[in-house]
């Protein structure tokens, strides 16, 4: 195992192990407040632990015993990157500087920081960027080079605290396609409460909830059959498995689902799946046009009240709407619709 | 956070009233508060003004030119600079200590650092006497060491740093408290040591308060008077700063006087318009 950890703050009700090996990504998922942010903190060295102990690669980062702490290695000499909601990108820093930062710290010279800056930047699809100052970027841009700058600083583990949750929703797919492809080789833990991180970034998943893991196991198999309610609650999203045209997925029923690719080099054919949220699905009665759209004809089989909404469901679909749509649109079962989402609420990936 | 705020819709939001569009009403401002305002303003303005209409224009030149002028010019600037520079080596740390550590007794030792600013400077004078004079708590056997501070131009410098230091230290700590630590922990969990962190990310981000800390104590070491002539006293070109030049000139020649303080209301002017520019820099 790469990393292992235990740790226990009876102050904040806080007793999780977990382990990561090599070259994985563990997702934590959790409710606000559930422990997930301080389990984070724990591995980075800004919190101590009141028992309990995180090692890395065999080596103690942290050990303590009833209180008292018996290895101590500082945030600096970790390895370990942590990644925050916002960027943080040092404002009085260009964005090439930001990335070499890490780099020059651990002692590189100028030339070779920028150059190491520079392929990163390239990898985040942002080198054109390299001479700007933070202030110019936008949101998904800025976080974007924050994870170059992160990735720049090769630590042996990266740590990810809800690195969409700042984010427009226009913006995270790309986000999440950039980190897929960056963490297939980097051993991660992402911190998020959005089910689609999980899914589309984590080899693993560990819910957590009042201080406590509840869940553990490999990503498919904890949302395919949730036994914790709150892994229950976010899976449910919208699967459609199909085969890559060059352009969208075509599914074995024949519909071709449009939305945000992980970029080029795709064979047409090879297996994909497109995602997608039930709450950014809308219900029609009517046919929508105008691109870019993706409309599927369905029968609704059930409706059931979902907290403040309504799910509707047709066969294969699950659609979020507000009961005040369903009493305009009298969904009843057996009723005809089309249910619409944008093509930038679609995630594609392979496999 | 980058803003997401389209573009026109931010001059509006801004706080400052630097770009405030034509018609905006100033709210939060009743219109009688110009008054005091005005009788402040005019508290501030009135003397220096009336100071300024003593000036004799046409011995100006040579009343600042003589020597003891120069002299007590040329030792204000080294000395007010020289505490400036030990304000900054002393000051930083201890605004670093005072906002980012934790341990007993820092509200207290807060409190005890601010004295200073707070206490009359000619009894700070005093105390510095009981401290490095001859007879004092560290004098006594500095003097056997055969070194000799009060009455000397290190004993200015000290009276200097003495009342300017608080300066930097409050500027410089609520600055630090401002930014906060979340740079500093991005920083070091990329691998830069405590010294490297405060280098490159710290000091950087709160570089407009440590500036106006460090203009706030120059200014106060080139005005500072009383802990000067009491604890090095007034010895021409060794402790004979320009306000006491000022001082002693007025018994004897007043026209000197307003002369030389005219030149100091210069030199402070010209710190305030530095400061300035730096701002709009920023």
């Amino acid at each position: 195992m790469t990393l292992t950890f235990a740790a226990t703050l009876p102050d904040r009700g806080f007793d999780v192990e977990l382990d990561v090996a090599e070259g994985r990504t563990l997702a934590l998922l959790g409710p606000n407040g559930a422990g997930k942010s301080t389990a984070l903190g724990l591995a980075a060295g800004t919190l101590r632990p009141h028992d309990g102990h995180v090692t890395l690669d065999g080596r103690p980062l942290v050990h303590a015993e009833a209180g008292r702490t018996r290895t101590w290695v500082p945030p600096h000499a970790r390895q370990v990157a942590l990644l925050a909601q916002e960027a943080l990108l040092f404002p009085h820093l260009s964005v090439r500087q930001n990335v070499a930062f890490g780099p020059r710290s651990q002692g590189a010279r100028r030339r070779e920081a920028d150059a190491a800056a520079d392929r990163r930047l390239a990898d985040v699809g942002l080198a054109s960027l390299a001479d700007r100052a933070p202030s110019t970027l936008s949101g998904g841009q800025a976080q974007r080079v924050a994870v170059a700058r992160a990735l720049a600083a090769e630590p042996r583990l990266l740590l990810l605290d809800e690195p969409m949750a700042a984010l427009d929703v226009e913006v995270t797919p790309a986000l999440r396609q950039s980190l897929k492809h960056l963490l297939a080789e980097q051993t991660t833990v992402i911190t998020t409460h959005d089910v689609l991180d999980a899914l589309l970034l984590a080899d693993e998943i560990a819910v957590i909830d009042g201080g406590r893991v509840v869940e553990r196991g490999a990503t498919a198999d904890v949302l395919a059959r949730p036994r914790s309610t709150f892994a229950a609650k976010i899976a449910g999203l919208n699967l459609l498995a199909g085969t890559w045209t060059g352009d969208g997925v075509r599914t074995t029923a024949g519909e071709v689902v449009h939305g945000h690719a992980p970029g080029d080099g795709l064979a047409v054919g090879v297996p994909m799946t497109a995602v997608f949220r039930p709450a950014a699905v809308s219900v029609y009665l009517d046919e929508q046009h105008g691109s870019p759209r993706n409309t599927f004809r369905g029968t609704v089989t059930s409706l059931e009240p979902r907290g403040d909404l309504v799910r509707v469901r047709t066969g294969h679909l699950a659609a979020d709407v507000t009961p005040q749509s369903v009493a305009e649109l009298s969904l009843v079962p057996g009723a005809q619709v089309w249910l619409s989402v944008k093509a930038a609420e679609v995630d594609v990936y392979p496999g | 956070m980058t803003s997401l705020v389209p573009g026109p819709h931010r001059a509006s939001h801004r706080p400052s009233g630097t770009v405030r569009p034509a018609g905006e009403p100033a709210v939060g401002l009743p219109r009688w508060a110009f008054v005091p305002a005005a009788v402040g303003g005019l508290l501030v303005l009135l003397p220096l003004v009336a100071m300024g209409s003593r000036v004799d224009w046409s011995s100006f030149a040579s009343l600042i030119t003589s020597e003891s002028s120069l002299a007590a010019l040329g030792l204000s600037l080294r000395t007010a600079a020289t505490s400036t520079l030990l304000c900054l080596v002393l000051g930083i740390p201890m605004a670093l200590v005072l906002a980012r550590a934790r341990f007993a007794g820092l509200d207290l030792l807060r409190s005890l650092v601010l004295v200073p600013l707070v206490l009359p400077p000619v009894v700070g004078g005093i105390a510095l006497l009981y401290t490095f004079g001859r007879r004092g708590l560290l004098g006594s056997s500095m003097e056997v060491l055969g070194v000799q501070i009060a009455f000397s131009t290190t004993a200015v410098v000290l009276a200097q740093t003495f009342v300017a230091l608080p300066f930097l230290v409050i500027s410089l700590e609520g600055s630090l408290r401002t930014a906060g630590t979340r740079y500093d922990v991005v920083a070091a969990s990329l691998g830069a040591r405590p010294t490297t962190v405060l280098r490159r990310v710290t000091l950087p981000l709160v570089w407009p308060g440590l500036a106006s800390g460090t203009v706030l104590s120059f200014a106060r070491a080139l005005g500072e008077f009383g802990a000067t002539i009491t604890f090095a006293g007034s010895l021409q070109g060794v402790t004979r700063t320009l306000p006491l030049e000022i001082y002693l000139q007025r018994e004897t020649d007043p026209d000197a006087a307003v002369a030389l303080s005219f030149l100091l209301v210069l030199v402070a002017v010209l710190v305030i318009a530095s400061t300035r520019t730096h701002r709009r820099v920023r």
